[in-house]
């Protein structure tokens, strides 16, 4: 046996012992995500076993180092890791902004002491991160973000406001785009962390279409932020601010993946039937049903290949744009489909048996995959000079 | 195993790119129309193919081949669709040698393969649409069996030495079992075929079998049980379709975006333009789908997984979508240029309507992940 095969048995037998069984069930709702934070009281009995045990092993973050928390793994063995737990259906133990974007960007950027002091932290679901990029006048043209850090000796001073800044209210930290030289744009822009319960930081909640407010208007009135917190060298923080969107885009495309077809093909099975040969009784739905599968189970295989061509570092840089975009709008398909197959009981906002409108809510949120993290068309802009090098 | 080509097949694809670029690029399709030319490939180049071992790449090194997988004759099946080279090797190579694979049949037949002598043609098709039905009757005749029926869009079937035959010798005309695979040599008595031009200028036939007489050792695998070996010729050949189709799809794409950047309209390069940026951007993210969605069918079919067949009919569904698209940008992209016969990218989109069409189509394999999927 292969030294693969040999992380394969015991990765599967150690998952079936540890793995409670309510967390191989789907996510169906926000609650059964868990996100971590100083304040584990929201998290269930078998969420946080299922957390601490993944943590102690650091199979949070499988492909860290184990001197931040990480397990340790080759890629290799991460993939294996990932290909056991969806065997047996098991959800993620941690979903964080630390993981999929602030971590990458630390491991790189970060100086020694500020990998040992957060990476750990994050691989344990400790502390929650937020981000603070977009601004009122700073969406797709980020660079020209205004929020003001003046230099105060050991300390900037930052004042300003951010926008559509999600989970501001729920989280412990935040990283965030200051401008430390008026001058010049993206030259301009740092890089620093500090704790949303500093002084003079305050979060207002946005309602959103779907009912939720998940996110923030965020201002900053004179924020006192230690300058050993900022991360990169000053007025380079664009740099690190880049490479964290890739990191940010590698995982929204990730919601081309979630659910496959299953749930769609359930409940058009429950709305429409089937007809006398077993197949769904509306034949124009089962087609685009069908040609969605077709392009879900083609992203499934890319999303594999950019994975495995991003480990073996040979993976464009700007191919996490043309992933997120595809992701996206995939995912987006996939929801107006389900909306579709599910009819009238769909669009119910409120009774019981809709779970609350689950499915219009979750159709309604999916309105906003192709703006977070950079919109479709800013993606396209950038796969079309990046990658296919086209003019102008 | 990782989704990506690996150092020798990367080397592979490398000396598959010079050889076909070079020796049949586009301009060899045209002349090959230009000339009339009525066999519908060059027997020479073929023999090339042979001498630099591409025919053998599916067969077994103790067959002589060398003894590789559905990437790496995949590796050699895009290069072939990048350049529209009118070539044997998806009938031959690939899906003929999948169907003969560890049968009494490979013997006979796999030297003249490996050779470049010998031409393979499969008789599968009998409507305009490829279904799983096969009507074509053998009935048992003496130590052997007489054909009767007919057979259509058999590429190379008026000039192919070797048939492979789907027949009926048991059961109803729809049903999965009770169907005899056979490889009928050419000259076979009773046999008619006619020859017709595709869009692409490939010539296909339709065939007809008057009592084709046939001996018991022509089956190609077990009587009434020929489901397994057509099954492995329709994997082979429709995974292989899809790497040419990526090819196509792929050199499309290429020409058009090139294209983007060369010409000037309103004193500015039109590539420049965002309406046709974000068209491009989309191509190539469909392009890279379809390409994954190839190598996982073409890697699990090298494994046996049993997920293979989803794959592939995933492979060529998308293929389909993704080249169907890139060609028909690239006319439209390329504005009234693209319209001429003497510019290349007309070729493409004829070229990319027959593989479309080989082995199913976008809305037979969707229908089959369908039904796969249970509904
Ligand atoms: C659910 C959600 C969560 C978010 N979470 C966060 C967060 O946690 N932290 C954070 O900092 N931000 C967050 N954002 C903000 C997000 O990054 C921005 O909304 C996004 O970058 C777009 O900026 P904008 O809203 O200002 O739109 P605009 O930039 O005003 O764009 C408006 C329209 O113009 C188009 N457009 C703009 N420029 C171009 C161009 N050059 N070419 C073609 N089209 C163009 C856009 O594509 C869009 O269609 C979140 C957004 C959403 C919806």
């Amino acid at each position: 046996m292969s030294d693969l095969d040999t992380f394969r048995s015991e990765t599967r037998a150690w998952l079936e012992e540890n793995c409670p069984p309510e967390m191989r069930a789907p996510i169906v709702s926000e609650k059964d995500v868990v996100w971590g934070g100083r304040d584990q009281s929201r998290l269930t009995a078998p969420q946080k076993i299922w957390l601490d045990r993944m943590a102690a092993r650091g199979w949070t973050v499988p492909d860290w180092p184990t001197d931040y928390g990480g397990g340790g793994l080759s890629a290799a063995e991460t993939k294996v890791l990932r290909e056991e737990m969806a065997r047996i259906k098991a959800r993620n133990p941690l979903n964080s902004f630390g993981i999929s974007m602030l971590g990458p960007a630390l491991l790189k950027y970060g100086t020694e002491a500020q990998k040992l002091e957060h990476l750990p932290k994050i691989a344990r679901g400790e502390i929650r991160w937020c981000q603070g990029y977009s601004e009122p006048n700073a969406g797709s043209d980020l660079a020209s973000l205004a929020t003001s850090a003046e230099d105060a000796g050991d300390h900037f001073v930052v004042n300003g406001q951010k926008v559509w800044t999600s989970y501001a209210d729920q989280a412990d930290w935040i990283f965030c785009l200051v401008r430390t030289d008026k001058t010049t744009k993206q030259g301009g822009i740092s890089f620093v962390l500090f704790d949303m319960a500093s002084p003079g930081v305050s979060t207002k909640p946005i309602l959103l279409i779907s009912g939720y407010s998940p996110f923030c208007e965020t201002f900053f009135d004179d924020v006192k932020v230690p300058k050993a917190n900022l991360v990169g060298e000053l007025n380079k923080g664009w740099d690190v601010a880049k490479y964290l969107l890739g990191h940010e885009r590698e995982m929204i495309s990730g919601m081309g993946l979630s659910g496959g077809g299953d749930a769609l093909v359930e409940g058009a099975l429950a709305t429409v039937g089937v007809d006398a040969e077993g197949r769904l009784a509306d034949p124009l739905l089962r087609a685009k049903i069908a040609l969605y599968e077709v392009r879900a189970l083609a992203f499934a295989a890319q999303s594999e290949r950019f994975i495995d061509e991003l480990k073996a570092g040979h993976a464009h840089p700007a191919q996490p744009s043309m992933m997120k975009y595809y992701g996206t709008e995939l995912n987006k398909a996939r929801h107006e489909l389900a909306m579709a197959a599910g009819g009238s009981d769909a669009v119910e906002w409120e009774s019981e048996r809709s779970g609350g409108g689950r499915a219009a809510r979750a159709w309604l949120r999916t309105k906003a995959n192709s703006i977070e993290g950079g919109t479709s068309e800013i993606q396209l802009n950038i796969v079309a000079k990046r990658i296919l090098e086209l003019p102008g | 195993m990782p989704l990506f080509l690996n150092d020798e097949q990367t080397m592979l694809r490398d000396t598959a790119r010079d050889f076909v670029s070079e020796n049949a690029p586009v301009a060899h399709l045209r002349r090959l129309r230009d000339s009339d030319d009525k066999t519908g490939f060059d027997r020479a180049l073929w023999k090339q193919f042979a001498e630099m071992g591409f025919t053998g790449i599916l067969i077994r090194e103790d067959a002589g081949g060398l003894g590789l997988g559905h990437v790496e004759a995949g590796v050699v099946l895009e290069e072939i669709g990048r350049n529209l080279s009118p070539s044997p090797f998806l009938t031959t190579a690939v899906a003929a040698v999948a169907a003969l694979h560890n049968t009494a049949q490979a013997e006979r037949w796999f030297p003249g393969i490996l050779s470049g002598e010998t031409v393979a043609a499969l008789a599968i098709d009998e409507g305009a649409k490829h279904r799983d039905r096969v009507a074509l009757r053998a009935e048992r005749a003496g130590n052997g069996f007489r054909l009767s029926g007919a057979k259509q869009f058999v590429t190379h079937g008026h000039v192919a030495d070797l048939l492979i035959v789907a027949a009926r010798t048991g059961g109803s005309d729809d049903e999965a079992e009770g169907v005899t695979l056979f490889a009928v040599p050419a000259d076979a008595a009773g046999l008619t075929a006619t020859p017709e031009r595709l869009a692409d200028s490939s010539v296909a036939a339709r065939l007809t079998f008057e009592g084709v007489a046939v001996d018991a050792d022509a089956v190609i695998g077990e009587v009434d049980a020929g489901r397994g070996p057509l099954d492995r010729l329709l994997r082979a050949g429709r995974t292989g379709a899809s790497a040419e189709l990526l090819g196509v799809g792929g050199g499309a794409m290429d020409m058009t975006v090139a294209y983007l950047k060369q010409r000037k309209q309103f004193g500015t390069l039109i590539g420049s333009f965002q309406a046709l940026q974000h068209r491009a951007a989309h191509l190539y993210a469909e392009m890279e789908v379809a390409r994954a969605a190839v190598l996982k069918a073409q890697q699990l079919l090298d494994a046996g997984d049993a997920a293979a067949d989803q794959a592939v009919s995933v492979a060529k569904a998308m293929t389909g979508l993704a080249t169907t698209l890139s060609v028909q940008e690239g006319i439209q992209m390329h504005g009234g240029i693209g319209m001429t016969d003497e510019y290349d990218i007309g070729f493409f989109m004829k070229r990319a309507r027959v593989l479309a069409e080989m082995f199913g189509d976008t809305n037979f394999h969707a229908d089959r992940v369908a039904r796969g999927r249970g509904y």
